[in-house]
């Protein structure tokens, strides 16, 4: 049964990232938009080192979780196209592989933009990233995770309404501040050089964020997909 | 008397305010095929979308292979084919990887053997490795023939599946679903293509406003005769809600 489980999870990913090395539509736009926002703010607050090192966990975090929307509402769009959603829906068997399947995808996705867009913000923002790289890693890792986690089970929701674009954003962000707290936080205080330690209870929030999700979604995501 | 292929009863699916599926009774028997007849809103995806799982009745329930369609949607999975006007492929995947991702989701571990043969008999084997955003309509029903010779389905569903189809592909598709039949399978179609359901098709239920309003045999039923009944009951006004049983002409 678990074997089950991962084959199809396994090919539920193998299925999202080959259609996207293919077609190239939502990594590209969500790497443009990430460097769009962050040249944008660049040129906004100016030269001013101390205010940009006051706003920077802020903005990375705004060019994440924008990039990672704009991700999170494609994501079900090749399920769109030809009513694939139907034919998944047919298949016997559980739906957390769909779930876990689609959900390893949204974070690579996002883990792969993330990783292009944290260098950018060191050169851009002047701010020597690479001595805290680890600890920041691992910030943005959880909170992508919870953040995905979140995002696919509402992308899925949303998937068939028309206000799709709007609605995604609407109810993913009220939801996931807890998620934004603790990885801006945990970023904040990272990049003012505290340790890991020292932001050990924002790293517990997102953990046990994370954790609900990954749990409630793949319960809630059956209930979505059937009716 | 063999077990049914379909036996529901009193089927009933209401969305928010809109009733698309009016108490509806269906039975359905090893080699038969049946079509499903009306215009546009008659109820007839709605009603084959419920038998194949993909949605829950409001009301009414009834067994689909022997299985109960409240309490054994897996099992009934397993065992159908959807064919519809929406072919359900991935364009940017190649012919091949759309059977093999398919096949794996439905819990069947293949390896190329399976799909190569499927491919072959459709004739889509020098196209395995394209991409099936390349491919024409008729390709494409082709790809969808040959997964369902994959699964081997014992109950067909179809939705309008003739839509868009060039002559051959119609030609394959009637063969497939006859070859579902003469192992004793069945089908179930969706159309308001009378001449295509009169080539097919064993009996004919006859919908509107989501309603069964006529239940004809092809026995001694000419295809005028047919075309007669369905301008008569499928499209009239004052034919909804008055179902009659009809055993031939």
């Amino acid at each position: 049964m678990v074997a089950g489980l991962l084959r199809r999870t396994w090919a539920m990913t193998w299925k999202d990232v080959t259609v996207e090395l293919r077609a190239r539509e939502r990594v590209n736009a969500m790497l443009f938009f990430a460097a769009l926002v962050l040249f944008i703010f660049n040129f906004a607050l100016g030269p001013d080192r101390e205010k940009l090192r006051e706003v920077a966990p802020g903005l990375l975090w705004l060019a994440f979780l924008f990039t990672g929307m704009l991700g999170l509402g494609r994501s079900f769009q090749a399920e769109r196209e030809n009513e694939c959603f139907e034919e998944l829906l047919l298949t016997p068997g559980d739906r957390e592989s769909i779930f876990f399947g689609k959900l390893a995808g949204n974070v690579l996705f996002m883990v792969t933009a993330e990783a292009l867009i944290l260098p950018l913000f060191g050169i851009l923002y002047n701010l020597d990233i690479w001595a805290y790289l680890p600890s920041l890693a691992l910030v943005a890792f959880l909170g992508t995770v919870g953040f995905s986690t979140l995002g696919t089970l509402l992308a899925a929701m949303t998937a068939h309404l028309r206000a799709r674009e709007v609605m995604l954003p609407l109810l993913l962000f009220p939801l996931t501040v807890p998620v934004i707290l603790g990885s801006v936080h945990a970023t904040e205080a990272i990049l003012a050089g505290q340790g890991l330690g020292q932001v050990s209870h924002w790293l517990k929030l997102l953990c046990g964020f994370d954790l609900i999700f990954l749990v409630v979604s793949p319960l809630a995501f059956e209930f979505v997909l059937e009716e | 008397m063999a077990e049914a292929m379909v036996d529901a009863q009193g089927l009933t699916k209401v969305f928010g305010t809109t009733l698309a599926l009016d108490a509806v009774d269906l039975r359905v028997d090893p080699g038969e095929v049946v079509a499903l007849l009306g215009p546009n809103g008659a109820g007839k995806t709605t009603l084959l979308k419920l038998l194949a799982t993909a949605i829950k009745p409001t009301a009414g329930g009834g067994r689909v292979l022997g299985v109960d369609l409240s309490k054994g949607r897996d099992a009934i999975r397993r065992r159908i084919g959807m064919i519809s006007h929406n072919h359900h492929l991935y364009e940017e995947l190649t012919a091949e990887e759309n059977l093999k991702f398919a096949a794996v989701m439905h819990g069947m571990r293949v390896d190329g053997g399976p799909i190569f043969k499927a491919l072959t008999e459709v004739g889509l084997d020098g196209q395995a490795r394209r991409k099936v955003r390349t491919f024409s309509n008729g390709m494409k029903r082709r790809l969808v023939i040959g997964k369902m010779l994959l699964f081997e389905p014992d109950l067909l569903f179809l939705d309008e599946p003739h839509n868009t189809l060039d002559q051959a592909a119609i030609a394959l598709l009637n063969g497939y679903v006859a070859s579902v039949a003469a192992r004793g399978g069945a089908a179930v179609m969706a159309t308001h293509n009378l001449s295509r359901a009169y080539g097919m098709a064993d009996r004919f239920v006859l919908m509107r406003d989501g309603a069964v309003v006529r239940r004809v045999d092809k026995r001694g039923l000419s295809a005028d005769q047919l075309r007669e009944l369905y301008g008569r009951y499928a499209e009239s006004a004052e034919a909804a809600g008055t179902e009659g049983v009809r055993q031939g002409p």
